[in-house]
């Protein structure tokens, strides 16, 4: 049996750490003044869920990878991670 | 001279080059869809200003796999003149015909407004026409013209001179406060590594007539049509 499952995957992009994020600290600020006063470092991003078919965890995965070197993150100034998890099987 | 003006879903400056390159400058422009595969007879490509795919994921990052770019990406590579104005410079950095990153301003808002450019770094195609030093003005309408690099890439760009345009006040000093938007070394426009390349964040084809408050952009486009003029003599 070769297949298809569903797999959903959380990708999650944000600023390489040497990059300013502008956002990030704006919304600091903004904790801080709500009365936050323990909040030391906001990092913004973006978050995606993917649902994808693919014949195992593995190839999802590797699917996903290509995902953000080629779309999702951009190298220059973005890094990426993710989680891949099956969901149920494609009718 | 006969130039092609890329137009992606939500490109919005597509008309103002037209504008300025035939009817202010009597040169052929025409309108090209991001669908189209070939830029045949072409003299020169504009990649303009706006919001394609609405800046969805990042600002340029969709638009760079239309088909078009293929022929662009050729384009450059055969030494042609290209230019990214605005939207434009950020698909050129996002397909790696430029280096870096246009990420938001570091003021977080989007700036409208005029500002002052130094023309600096080696001779190009697109700023032939322009005394090194000259300060010219243009506006800029950009809520992520925040250029980064690493710094080895920012160092490679300096000392190649291909950091052509800077952000600078009206008597051409570089200063913090001329910055609009948190731009690295106050960068508003570098050259690939041939110099046929431009990407820029302010706009040129909007400084094209006095009536728009001043004609300084034009100077890029005299600065083109006499290098094509040399390159034929």
């Amino acid at each position: 049996m070769t297949s298809a499952r569903r797999y959903l995957a959380k990708v999650f992009v944000s600023l390489k750490p040497t990059v300013n994020d502008p956002e990030g600290e704006t919304i600091a600020g903004a904790l801080r003044s709500l009365g936050f006063q323990g909040v030391a470092r906001v990092r913004s991003g973006k978050f995606f869920q993917i649902e994808l078919e693919a014949a195992d965890e593995t190839s999802a995965s590797e699917a996903v990878e290509r995902m953000c070197q080629r779309l999702l993150a951009n190298p220059v100034i973005e890094t990426f991670a993710f989680e891949v998890g099956e969901v149920a099987p494609a009718s | 001279m006969r130039f092609a003006i890329i137009r992606f879903p939500g490109t919005w400056s597509d008309r103002d080059c037209q504008h300025a390159l035939r009817d202010v400058l009597g040169q052929e422009a025409e309108i090209v869809w991001h669908r189209e595969t070939s830029l045949d007879g072409f003299d020169a490509v504009v990649l303009p200003g706006g919001f394609s795919y609405g800046d969805y994921l990042r600002a340029g990052a969709i638009a760079r796999f239309s088909p078009i770019m293929e022929a662009v990406t050729r384009f450059a590579a055969a030494g042609k003149p290209v230019i990214g104005i605005c939207n434009g410079f950020q698909i050129l950095c996002e397909s790696g015909l430029l280096p870096g990153a246009l990420i938001r301003n570091d003021s977080l808002q989007f700036r409208c407004e005029w500002v002052w450019l130094r023309r600096e770094g080696r001779p190009t195609p697109w700023t032939a026409a322009i005394p090194e030093g000259a300060v010219l003005r243009m506006p800029i309408s950009h809520g992520e013209g925040n250029y980064q690099a690493d710094e080895a890439t920012l160092d490679l760009l300096e000392r190649e001179g291909r950091v052509v345009f800077r952000y600078c006040d009206a008597e051409g000093n570089v200063t913090p406060a001329a910055n609009p938007n948190g731009s690295a070394h106050n960068i508003a426009g570098i050259v690939n590594e041939q110099g046929n390349v431009l990407g820029m964040m302010p706009h040129p084809e909007r400084a094209a007539e006095p009536l728009l408050g001043g004609d300084d952009g034009n100077l890029l486009w005299h600065s083109i049509l006499s290098a094509a003029l040399d390159t034929v003599a």
